[in-house]
């Protein structure tokens, strides 16, 4: 029933596929599963089931109820297949193209229940709104990102530290349907939003905001990483204070001279402007 | 390098010179000068001298960073509203209309989106700041580095160092009046720190909030001490800091002509008003290039403060981040006594070690003249070389200071350099007592060694590069003495003394006056002192400069016959010199 449901979830939102290839959705999972067995199931097993270690610990987690969702995101944003074990699965070209990511998550989804892609209604603004209603939402989407999502990936997106080495990547240039697939799915270290949690309505809000604060310039100029105080400290030290000294040392370097041409003989003796005293007795008072 | 001084007045006449020819400004100058006595005062301070060097202007860098911010920080007062009143946003940043803010926030986003030039000096202020109080340390270290903190300028390196506190909670009470979410963070920080206090915390937090956290009465309270009373202090002292130096007038590189009784340089006039007002103006231009260039604080996006809400990158500005640092390696302890509970997790890195550090700072000058028991004034500078056991207790200081501060942006470094924050707070609690240790060694055998380096300048002068061969096929390099100038330089200085501390006990058992102490006072002596190489005797330089003609003697035979390419070693004139081509 679920697989059903899922199936038909499926051909629903992802009517491009369909017109494109004559591929049905049983065939997209038997196409999966060859995928399946070659690419995945070595950690993830070959019927997804997971793989535990003699320790306690896994290879790979069951995706039996991750949903097609999931595996959008890992796969399309190339967190999956890994390169290596590691604290955590790292953003890198994908490695499989559309159509093999397609035929994969539709076989994971078949292993159970789990969201499905969402479609591309879901994180953009409709086209309908007036202006008005498009900054509103906009700004409704800046405060539930401050609220819920700055906390890990920083005011501006940039990203943060996480424990033993992992970390929130940035939110810049990543593609609306990943940050919304990664909001219902929680990836790695991440909660996961559901519906209940963060509506439908507020994840598209988050993505609207994200995407319009991409779109304005650097108010202030260079945001030197959008990171916060840290490289401002670094670039008040390095330009300022850096810059400042080199300026002493050069206004120092230069001593008075009473004709325009640099003097070039440094046996030449210094002239000092008519006058001028060149010394100061330390007794002769304050 | 000579001075000519056969165009300088050589006495300063009793009655004021006057113009052969009458001009305007003459005549203004006469009626101010009438009725102001500014002649007299002006007299010899337009002529005071200055010495010549850039490390002499870091605290300049500070005075006009200053005057930066007074210039900018009253623009900015002309919009800001120091007010926590909540109001809904309708200004010009879409994403943030219709929300509900602080007046505070809503001003400051009004100066930098819909007042012109606002968000400019907004950055400038900011910037401003964080080079102020990062000039301030330059110039310390300067101060500390050379000497010149020795008697009699203790004073003005205790005015000093209050200046640098005074900078410090200047910058924090301007960090948190934006009210935006990262001023609201560090306001909560400073909250949480008030009410780690044994026994008062709470209560002074409440005094300062006027009630809980946040209240509404923390910002406007913030205005009044960021622009009344802290800039009212900073202009008191920095104006008794300026005073002294005038008083005491300027420290001098030791060198030729230079003596601990005058200064050696160029008048006030015309020649340091130019340089120092021109210095002005360069500040003032690079916090203008950095204000205008580079971003700094970008208050709209961090939002309205709201205690619910918080950002990854959350840190103080970076005078502030080496407490910070010390917080987030500081393990998490804390114990209870009679049902209180007392954290010593925030106590020791926030309440305690700061004070301790800034009071030991203070205070180096006087236990420094403690352990020397040194009256002299002190006008002539030395090179850090010169007081090893000085310069490596600054160096260590900077090294705790350095990864106290490092530690503070460790989850930056986390993930800019991919590794893992749990692994820095382990490796900065070990180094931040052993790094200081370890500078300490390094920097003390590094400058010893350049003493020796020096000492063998002035006994066997410099190297030149020509290595030379004797007729039994030995090589050796050619060293020629050094310039008189550069020996005069290097011996200026003193000779070290340890102190040696009395026998505690006289002849008759009577206990010196002193006692115990005199004890260790000796052992810093010795710790600070004996290990230094000292410069040569006069008996030990002309038995080196006797020893040195013997051997040009020696070797003057073959200067005729150097290999070729030599004869341009830049010890002789290259007039009608060519390579010569055939053996």
């Amino acid at each position: 029933m679920a697989l059903l449901l899922t199936g038909g979830a499926y051909s629903m939102f992802s009517p491009g596929a369909q017109a494109e290839t004559t591929s049905t959705n049983a065939e997209d999972i038997k196409a999966g599963r060859e995928l399946f067995l070659v690419g995945c199931s070595t950690c993830h097993g070959a019927n997804g089931q997971g793989v535990p270690t003699v320790n306690g610990t896994q290879y790979g987690p069951a995706l039996t109820d991750v949903g097609g969702a999931s595996v959008d995101f890992q796969v399309g944003t190339g967190r999956m297949p890994m390169a290596q074990p590691g604290q955590q699965a790292v953003r890198k070209p994908p490695v499989y193209d559309e159509d093999e990511i397609r035929q994969l998550a539709a076989y994971v989804d078949s292993l159970g229940t789990g969201p499905a892609i969402p479609d591309q209604s879901a994180y953009t603004l409709p086209d309908g709104l007036s202006e008005e209603e498009r900054d509103q939402a906009i700004s409704r989407g800046g405060q539930i990102f401050l609220t819920n999502c700055t906390a890990c990936h920083n005011f501006d997106g940039a990203g943060g530290a996480m424990p033993r080495g992992g970390y929130a990547p940035t939110l810049r240039g990543v593609e609306s349907r990943y940050i919304y697939e990664a909001l219902l799915t929680g990836p790695q270290q991440m909660p996961s939003f559901s519906d209940g949690n963060l509506t439908p309505d507020a994840k598209r809000d988050v993505i609207a905001y994200l995407k319009a604060t991409e779109e304005t310039p650097g108010y202030g100029g260079s945001g030197l990483g959008n990171i916060g105080p840290v490289s401002e400290g670094l670039f008040a030290w390095l330009v300022g204070i850096g810059g400042l000294v080199g300026f002493a040392i050069w206004i120092a370097a230069h001593t008075t001279r009473s004709s325009k041409s640099k003097p070039t003989d440094t046996k030449t003796p210094v002239r000092l402007p008519s006058g001028a005293a060149a010394t100061a007795e330390r007794g002769a008072g304050a | 390098m000579s001075i000519d001084t056969s165009k300088v007045a050589d006495s300063n006449s009793t009655s004021a010179a006057t113009p052969a020819k009458p001009s305007k400004v003459g005549a203004v100058a006469t009626w101010a000068d009438d009725r102001l006595g500014l002649g007299t005062a002006m007299k010899k301070n337009l002529r005071k001298v200055f010495p010549d060097h850039w490390s002499f202007m870091l605290g300049e860098i500070a005075l006009w960073s200053f005057v930066v911010l007074l210039l900018s920080g009253v623009f900015l007062t002309l919009w800001y509203v120091p007010s926590m009143g909540e109001v809904e946003y309708q200004g010009s940043y879409d994403p943030l209309r219709g929300v509900q803010m602080s007046e505070a926030y809503a001003s400051t986003l009004k100066l930098s989106f819909d007042v012109r030039g606002g968000l400019l000096m907004r950055q400038m202020h900011h910037w401003a700041a964080m080079l102020f109080v990062a000039s301030m340390m330059v110039h310390l270290l300067r101060v500390w580095f050379t000497g010149a903190f020795r008697k009699p300028r203790e004073i003005n390196w205790v005015i000093g160092s209050v200046l640098l506190l005074m900078g410090t909670l200047e910058g924090f009470t301007g960090y948190s009046l934006p009210d935006d979410l990262l001023s609201g963070t560090g306001i909560r920080a400073a909250d949480g720190f008030l009410k780690a206090t044994p026994v008062v915390g709470s209560y002074m937090s409440f005094f300062l909030f006027g009630g809980e956290f946040p209240g509404d009465a923390i910002i406007p309270r913030l205005y009044t001490i960021h622009v009344l009373l802290i800039p009212g202090l900073l202009l008191g002292l920095i104006a008794a800091h300026m005073l002294l130096l005038v008083y005491h007038k300027h420290t001098q590189w030791p060198g030729p002509g230079r003596t601990n009784d005058n200064v050696v340089g160029y008048p006030m006039l015309p020649v340091y008003a130019a340089k120092a007002g021109g210095f002005f103006f360069i500040v003032f231009g690079v916090a203008a290039f950095m204000g205008g260039l580079l971003s700094i604080n970008p208050v709209w996006k961090f939002g309205p403060y709201d205690p619910t809400k918080v950002t990854a990158g959350s840190q103080p500005d970076w005078y502030m981040g080496w407490p910070d640092g010390l917080l987030r390696i500081m393990p998490g302890w804390e114990s209870e006594i009679f049902g209180y509970t007392i954290s010593w997790n925030v106590m020791v890195p926030i309440l305690i070690t700061p004070l301790v550090m800034w009071g030991l700072l203070t205070m180096l000058p006087f236990i420094d003249g403690w352990i020397t028991k040194d009256k002299r004034d002190h006008h002539l500078l030395y090179r850090p070389r010169d007081a090893p056991t000085r310069t490596a207790v600054m160096v260590a200081l900077m090294t705790f200071y350095g990864l106290a501060w490092a530690a503070g942006g460790n989850d930056i470094i986390a993930v800019k350099l991919h590794l893992s924050i749990n692994q820095i707070t382990y490796f900065m609690r070990v180094m931040v007592f052993l790094g200081p240790v370890i500078a300490f060694m390094i920097t003390k055998r590094w400058c010893i060694s350049l003493q020796r380096h020096d000492r063998d300048k002035l006994l066997h002068g410099y190297e030149t590069g020509i290595i030379m061969r004797s007729p039994e096929g030995g090589y050796s390099e050619r060293h020629l003495p050094i310039s008189e100038t550069e020996a005069y330089r290097l011996t200026a200085r003193d000779r070290d003394e340890v102190f040696v501390a009395t026998p505690q006990v006289d002849e008759n058992g009577v206990a010196a006056p002193g006692g115990k102490l005199d004890g260790v006072r000796a052992k810093l002596s010795t710790l600070m002192f004996a290990d230094n190489i000292q410069k040569p005797t006069r008996a030990e330089l002309e038995e080196a400069h006797h020893h040195a003609e013997h051997e040009h003697a020696l070797t003057a035979a073959l200067d005729g016959h150097a290999a070729d390419g030599h004869q341009f070693d830049g010890h002789h004139a290259v007039e009608g010199e060519t390579l010569r081509g055939s053996h």
